[in-house]
């Protein structure tokens, strides 16, 4: 943890600006809004704990001059007594606004925080698209968190601070304005050494993060890559680069220090240059009896108070900035439009029987680059339509339209002859089911992860859905059976096992329609089988569109739609299709292609 | 925590390398200390000496001397911080160098079970825990120390009363402190934690958001990422209040130091046993006090997690080698490619049962091998102990009649070309991935090796050819592209002896294709020996020699015509491709 006011912590904040500085501080304030109660309560206790840091050095000041130099035993006790009062106070008051301000900020951030997660989930899919899961999660992280430097740290001591100095300085100016004016001087040229510094370290700070980054870079592959480095006799030379980038990351940590360490120093000068211009002037002043002993000590005293909240200030401004770009990342988030809501005449879809229609739909992200173009199609109920073509051909976003992903660019997609733009999507998806490609399991139990869809679904219907994919057998032979907790991604499963998880959860709905982007990993022999009946199952009575790679899938379909350049090219069954000998019977032919020369 | 302490004594023993700026460093610092107790003598000076008999030329004879002990206290200060950092930033070096050429000799064993993240973490987070409490921290708990000792001693020397007075102030700062760094520490572990989740909530819904979407889980994902969210604002708001407890009383409490010097001193001045300078003195060395105090303070609670770290990074520089040279080994002659097992024996650390069970081979020069099996027979073990990525745990291995165990590991390995399970490429162009074993070679040496793995077509349409940046960073290539710049980087080396593990390919018909030619390619060329475990018809059909491995053991051999009349297993693991054949067939 950096002290808020150092100069690693000024180098180390990236500087960056909001584009709109104004507009995004008075959204933040917004946020404070709710909080005015705590804000105001505090800024009394601010005022409070201000007031008592610049009447202390007062007090001292007035000890000295007036007990101590006419021996007042009892004047000394009271001040002393006043003394006492006013330390008390002020840390009182001080704990009392930290944690008013500090709390505040909490819950501003937590509140945050839990409307950007909403907003995430319901954001259209579209806005994932373009947006790399790595970026979102980097800047609702480090983005919040800079807040949270922000709220936490410095404006919790800033505002005190700030306050503070501006009572020093009335009271200096009070006590003698001339000598207040001289001590003056010093903080611009410490807010120049400030800046100067800062500017140097950041630079500095750049060259070393980009050392950093190498030399993290290198130990990923390192050791990710051991294998590859063990197999190919690289060791040495892996080991001879790293100690390269490892030292130029040295030398550019070190050349760093070279400045931040020179910088407290520099501050520490000015500081002990300040006491000296104290006791120059202030002496030449007391020799000319326009200024008391006891008043000189309490300018020593003022002139020390000085500094802090004048660095801290200037850290807090270059954190400001960055909380503030920051910020703007986030309202950018939340302004993003959500999916639309449900047409105001939207249906509850109640049966469903899964008939599906596709009516000349047409899609696209980009008006110049059509993905799908007037696509028709009709499936009865019950039926199974595979998708069959290249990588890109637009199978994956036919797929994508049913459960409304997407919405169709034009055209219409009907469920039981209803318009899906017509009905509500949380009833339009309470028919469906999704098997993704990649099976996606979530962190907890094996019994969650089945139930994903059906939180509240009693254990037997679990164990029937696992059952039916024939996981059950597996399953119970764990020590923890279905309360098994699955650790991150569920690597502790084979992706065969996987793959088989994510059919449970799609039996377990009972879906009248399923949509199923089909694994296309190599799978060994035995899995492969219980895969092949586990999908008989789950075609069984359902209509079923399907990415289709298996042989299997593809010859028992219903209707096959060979698509390329988001167009239909042929349609038909699996021997229709071949008999015909066009893109499909090749496709085929490509794949299974020792078939041929075997019967031959 | 025990054995924490050891840990932290070995990692300043990495100072010895730098001692020259650890002692320099120290020196300017114990200056320091020493310029900075000078300074309120000064003050005191100008007043008692100055002011007071308002003797202006002594007057100025502090201030010069104040600016004199200023510039050299900055120069001091400055060395004391740059050598300190010189000296860390010297330890993580070596500390990282030295770890990371211990794991690039770690074997295969060790990866198994280790994970990437835990690894990283010592390398990174751990090195640098122990960098800066070794660098400036032993530095600094020295000087403060001294600093402590030196003012009380000052302190004592100038007025006992007063000091005695002064330092009773310090023992609760003590306890404050004490207090807010055992509550604090706690805290922020929990905090972590309560982040990490948060944090994984947070990436499960982006990377299951079809799934979220098609099950409707948004509500739920909703309430679970809004259970975690208050329970990490409680626990920030628990950490604001520790700070907001402690630290105005740590304050408070140092202030009431200035209350008891003046009203005591006061009192003393009135009995003539003090000066005004003298008081005034004394009031700042309080300031120096505080100081030391809480540097000690905060270095105690980085001293704790310094060790943990040290303890984790020397545990893993301490993890024996499993595998290298013998004493004696010889670099083993050019390969004839010449493989036999003799009744080996093997299996995993940590685990009960063997993985192979007496396999007993020989594999003439240049024969192409098949191995077949289901999961977990042991087809990725046997080729695993060819290169010597283990040891057998009985039996040999032995490579043109010589143990692998007895010629040096990089011979062995450099002869030896190996297409592992999961392609893996590295940030960089293409070129530097496929010249991964052989750096040196030339660009037509890497073309040729390319074109041979069917690659060659694909690099000609990436935007900037063979200088394509791939990997993490670069233009991502799909599973079927990266495999065949795997296979081409294992040709590049132009080994005798070709391994290959094609078992978990996902590409889509065409690629496959493309992988087929080369692999057949590579296949029917007599002069190479080839290893390979496939799941491909083609693959086998055209092999020398296939090893059919079931629990451990070869349960047949032979060419593909011999097993499919002989071996029910063999028909069983071909199965869905067999029967795919039927249908074309019928």
């Amino acid at each position: 943890m950096r002290r808020p006011g150092s100069i690693e912590a000024m180098a180390e904040t990236t500087v960056q600006r909001a584009a709109d500085r104004a507009g995004v501080a008075r959204r933040l304030l917004r946020e404070i809004a709710p909080f005015k109660k705590p804000v105001w309560t505090a800024m009394i206790f601010v005022v409070i704990s201000a007031a008592g840091q610049s009447l202390a050095p007062w007090l001292v000041g007035h000890a000295i001059d007036r007990n101590i130099g006419s021996r007042d035993t009892s004047g000394l006790a009271l001040s002393m007594g006043l003394l006492l009062a006013v330390y008390a106070a002020s840390a009182t008051a001080q704990r009392m606004q930290s944690r008013l301000i500090g709390g505040t900020g909490q819950r501003i951030l937590a509140s945050m925080r839990a409307r950007l997660f909403r907003h995430l989930q319901l954001l259209p899919i579209s806005y994932f698209d373009k947006r790399p899961i790595g970026d979102l999660m980097s800047r609702l992280q480090s983005d919040v968190d800079t807040l949270n430097q922000l709220f936490a740290q410095g404006l919790t001591q800033l505002l005190g601070q700030l306050l503070a100095l501006v009572g020093i300085i009335i009271a200096m100016l009070w006590l003698n304005w001339q000598l207040a004016l001289v001590c003056f001087t010093i903080i611009p040229v410490m807010l120049a050494t400030t800046s100067f510094f800062a500017a140097r370290a950041r630079a500095a700070y750049r060259k070393t993060r980009e050392t950093t980054g190498d030399v993290s870079a290198d130990l990923q592959e390192g050791i990710v890559g051991i294998r590859e480095a063990q197999a190919f006799n690289r060791t040495e030379v892996n080991i001879a680069r790293f100690r390269e980038r490892n030292a130029a990351n040295r030398d550019a940590n070190v050349s760093a220090t070279g400045i931040t360490s020179a910088f407290s120093p520099a501050i520490d000068m000015l500081s002990t240059l300040a006491n000296a211009l104290v006791i120059g002037f202030g002496g030449w002043l007391v020799f000319n009896e326009r200024l008391s002993i006891g008043v000189l000590a309490a300018f020593l005293l003022y002139v020390q108070q000085f500094f802090r909240p004048v660095q801290l200030a200037a850290s807090v401004y270059t954190l400001a900035q960055s909380a503030l770009a920051g910020a703007e990342r986030l309202f950018a988030i939340l302004d993003a439009p959500v999916e639309p809501d449900d047409a105001r005449d939207s249906t509850m879809l109640e049966r469903v029987e899964g008939r599906i229609s596709f009516e000349q739909v047409s899609f696209s992200y980009d008006p110049a680059r059509p993905v799908l173009k007037e696509i028709s199609f009709e499936v009865a109920a019950g039926q199974v339509v595979a998708l069959v073509g290249r990588t890109g051909a637009g199978k994956t976003t036919i797929a994508n339209l049913v459960p409304r992903f997407y919405d169709a660019t034009s055209g219409t997609i009907r469920l039981d002859g209803h318009d899906v733009t017509k009905v509500s999507r949380a009833s339009l998806r309470a028919h469906m089911a999704m098997v993704p490609q990649e099976p996606f399991l979530f962190t907890g139990s094996l019994a969650d992860n089945i139930a994903y869809g059906y939180p509240d679904a009693p254990r037997e219907k679990i164990e029937a859905a696992a059952k039916a994919v024939g996981l059950h057998d597996f399953i119970s032979g764990l020590p923890k059976g279905y309360d098994t907790v699955l650790n991150e991604g569920g690597g502790s499963l084979s992706q065969g096992q996987r793959q088989l998880m994510a059919f449970a959860r799609a039996v377990l709905m009972k879906p009248s329609v399923l949509i199923l982007d089909e694994a296309t990993a190599n799978i060994d022999t035995r899995t492969e089988s219980l895969i092949q009946k586990a999908l008989s199952t789950l075609l069984a009575q359902r209509t079923a569109v399907v990415i289709a790679h298996r042989l299997s899938t593809i010859t028992n379909a219903d209707l096959i739609l060979v698509i390329e350049g988001g167009q239909i090219i042929e349609r038909g069954t699996h021997d229709a299709l071949l008999a015909a000998g066009g893109r499909y019977a090749e496709l085929y032919r490509k794949q299974f292609r020792e078939g041929p020369k075997d019967a031959a | 925590m025990p054995g924490s302490g050891k840990a932290v004594l070995r990692a300043i023993r990495y100072l010895g390398s730098y001692r020259l700026e650890t002692f320099g460093a120290l020196t300017s610092l114990l200056l320091v200390s020493v310029a900075n107790l000078a300074a309120p003598q000064l003050l005191r000076f100008a007043i008692d000496q100055g002011l007071t008999p308002r003797d202006w030329s002594n007057v100025q004879l502090a201030v010069g001397g104040l600016v004199a002990v200023a510039l050299i206290r900055g120069l001091l200060n400055f060395l004391q911080g740059y050598l300190a950092e010189r000296a860390s930033q010297g330890v993580a070096f070596h500390l990282r160098d030295g770890l990371y050429a211990h794991i690039q000799k770690l074997s295969f064993n060790y990866y198994d079970t280790a994970q990437t993240g835990n690894l990283l973490t010592r390398l990174t987070n751990d090195v640098e825990q122990v960098r800066s409490f070794v660098g400036s921290g032993v530095v600094q708990l020295a000087a403060s120390l001294a600093m402590l000792l030196g003012t009380i001693i000052l302190l004592f020397s100038i007025n006992a009363t007063l000091a005695l007075a002064a330092l009773a102030t310090v023992v609760p700062i003590f306890w404050v402190l004490k207090r807010f760094v055992t509550s604090i520490g706690p805290l922020f572990g929990r905090l972590q934690g309560t982040l990490a989740r948060l944090s994984t909530v947070l990436q499960e819904s982006l990377q299951g958001l079809k799934v979220v979407r098609a099950f409707s889980g948004e509500k739920r994902e909703v309430a679970r990422y809004g259970q975690i969210n208050d329970e990490l604002r409680d626990q920030n708001l628990q950490v604001v209040d520790a700070m907001s407890s402690n630290f105005p009383f740590v304050n408070f409490f140092a202030n009431l130091g200035t209350v008891a010097v003046v009203g005591v001193g006061g009192l003393q001045i009135f009995r003539g046993e003090l000066s005004l300078g003298q008081l005034i003195a004394f009031n700042s060395y309080l300031a120096f006090l505080l100081m030391p105090i809480m540097t000690i303070g905060f270095l105690a609670a980085q001293i704790s997690r310094a060790g943990a770290s040290a303890m984790r990074v020397f545990e893993l520089l301490d993890t024996p080698l499993e595998l290298s040279d013998a004493a004696d080994a010889k670099p083993l002659p050019a390969l004839q490619g010449r493989v036999e097992f003799k009744n080996v024996v093997f299996r995993y650390t940590g685990s009960e049962k063997p993985i192979l069970k007496g396999v007993d081979f020989t594999i003439e020069p240049g024969q192409t091998v098949a191995l077949l099996g289901t999961t977990g027979a042991g087809k990725s073990t046997i080729i695993n102990l060819i290169p010597r990525f283990y040891d057998v745990t009985s039996g040999s291995v032995l490579v043109d009649g010589h143990d692998v165990r007895t010629v040096t590991l990089s011979s062995l390995r450099s002869q030896i070309g190996i297409v592992l399970q999961e392609a893996l490429l590295f940030s960089g162009s293409v070129r530097s991935n496929i010249a991964y074993g052989r750096p040196e070679a030339t660009l037509e040496e890497v073309r040729a090796a390319a074109v041979a793995a069917q690659a060659a077509s694909f690099i000609d349409e990436l935007p900037q050819g063979y200088e394509t940046i791939i990997g993490e960073r670069g233009v991502g290539l799909s599973g079927g592209q990266r495999q065949r710049i795997a296979i081409a980087r294992a040709l590049l080396t132009d080994p005798k002896l070709l391994i290959l593990d094609d078992s978990t390919s996902a590409v889509d018909a065409e690629t496959e294709l493309a992988i087929q030619a080369a692999l057949d390619g590579l296949m029917r060329n007599t002069s190479k020996t080839a290893f390979v475990i496939a799941q491909r018809i083609s693959t086998v059909r055209d092999a020398d020699v296939i090893l059919v491995l079931d629990e451990g053991q070869i349960v047949a051999k032979g060419k593909h015509e011999e097993l499919l009349a002989s071996s029910p297993l063999y028909n069983e693991i071909l199965g869905t491709q067999l029967r795919g054949k039927l249908t074309e067939a019928a």
